[in-house]
């Protein structure tokens, strides 16, 4: 077959539509890689081919190559690098390092204020939490108490206000089924400096006091207090003494009184 | 710039490769997709896909295997096709062949194709129709010789060369000799 009779059998067609055999595909690329005639033929038909599919494209939107692009550096990152579609400025280079740069600055800037905030609220959150853990434990206590205070096998023993302070009073709540001794102090006056609230267990015949707690709280009127148990304690009393509190109590300062 | 200069670009890694590739060959593809998707944006969805497919795959493209425009050609139908049937679309390829590229034509909305199309249109229906319909069976839609001759009830061994005669009287429209 000559080149006249290949090109008119239709077959570099057929090649250009990818119609063909691999095996045939070869064979047109070796006869086209010494013919310069089928070579130009096959161009003119592809030209053909081209020009007519776009031609009856529709309108194709700008934006589609940008997706491409996209799609290519989201998923693909490294298999392409594209240039700017269309000839950009080039100072836009130089513009947007410039932009960068300061941007940069500006972030570093933002990180460093970030930074310091973020220490400051560390700093904060520790206090409060030491905060919660002082609240937790105090209602803890609370809590105990106010369970000692509602049982019903709780007595309250009032002690009233004796000579030194005759306004004075104060509650003693006393479980001897849990063995557990509170005293309320909200009737005394704030104690002197240096001075603190010592409660005594007092038996009667013979007197015989036994110290159950210091109150060194300076608030001790605000709260209700756990002092130790006392089994036999025919009756409470509450003196004051020197910070410390005393091995026996001075009687002189007894302000309140109360007995079982 | 001419495709081996183009592949050139490509196999240097050139930055630019990829936009002329596209510059080149998109809207051609875009008319292929779209003869067989009929749906703009479904077309361009799967011309997105194209090249990518294109991109990631250009090392395993060989002059051998053909031209490279040929291969780029395959990926596109291969990949309008998979979507047609990834939607079941009951249109089997077969039933597609109702519609062809002239259709395409008449559908275009858009007002600056419609300037376009009148002149396209003009050098079209100098095609013969049965041109017309062995250029979309065989170039836009990739049958085989066997198909098409079922298809159009020509003789087996004379669809490649009226095919040929048809691309000849192509050329002699577009004046490209």
């Amino acid at each position: 077959m000559n080149t006249e009779e290949y090109i008119a059998s239709g077959t570099l067609e057929f090649y250009v539509f990818g119609l063909l055999s691999e095996a045939e595909n070869r064979e047109v690329k070796q006869l086209a890689d010494k013919d310069e005639t089928i070579q130009a033929e096959i161009l003119s038909i592809e030209k053909a081919v081209i020009n007519l599919s776009y031609s009856v494209a529709p309108h194709l939107s700008a934006a589609n190559y940008e997706k491409i692009r996209q799609q290519l550096i989201e998923k693909h990152s490294g298999v392409v690098q594209m240039e700017p579609k269309r000839g950009m400025n080039p100072y836009m280079g130089w513009a947007a390092a410039v932009i960068l740069t300061f941007g940069l600055a500006y972030q570093y800037y933002q990180n460093t204020e970030a930074t310091k905030e973020v220490q400051a609220a560390t700093a904060k959150t520790s206090k409060f939490e030491q905060l919660v853990a002082s609240l937790e434990q105090k209602n803890t206590e609370t809590e105990k108490a106010l369970a000692v205070v509602r049982d019903n096998a709780t007595s309250i023993i009032n002690l009233a206000g004796q000579e030194i302070a005759p306004q004075a009073y104060a509650k003693v709540y006393l479980n001897r089924n849990k063995k557990e001794i509170y005293v309320d102090l909200a009737g005394l006056p704030t104690p002197p400096d240096g001075k603190v609230y010592q409660i005594w267990a007092l038996k009667l015949d013979p007197l015989t006091p036994t110290s159950i707690g210091v109150i060194a709280d300076k608030n001790a009127s605000s709260g209700i207090f756990r002092v130790d148990n006392n089994d036999g304690a025919e009756a409470f009393g509450i003196t004051l003494e020197p910070a410390g509190g005393s091995k026996s109590p001075t009687l002189e300062q007894l302000y309140t009184l109360g007995k079982v | 710039m001419t495709q081996e200069e183009l592949l050139e670009q490509i196999y240097k890694k050139d930055g630019k490769a990829f936009t002329a590739l596209y510059d080149m060959y998109s809207k051609s593809l875009y008319g292929v997709i779209y003869n067989l998707i009929k749906d703009k944006e479904e077309s361009e969805d799967v011309l997105q896909e194209v090249f990518v497919k294109i991109w990631k795959n250009i090392d395993s493209y060989n002059e051998s295997k053909g031209r490279f425009f040929t291969w780029i050609l395959n990926i596109a139908r291969n990949s309008s096709i998979d979507r047609l049937r990834s939607k079941s679309h009951n249109n089997s390829l077969k039933n597609l062949s109702a519609d062809n590229f002239v259709h395409i034509l008449d559908h275009n909305t858009s007002v600056t194709n419609k300037i376009d199309a009148i002149g396209i249109r003009e050098f079209i229906n100098k095609l013969k129709p049965k041109c017309i319909k062995l250029i979309d069976l065989l170039f836009f839609k990739g049958y085989t010789q066997q198909e098409a001759s079922d298809e159009l009830e020509i003789p087996l061994g004379t669809v490649k060369t009226q095919n040929r005669n048809c691309i000849s009287e192509l050329r002699n429209i577009l004046q490209v000799q």
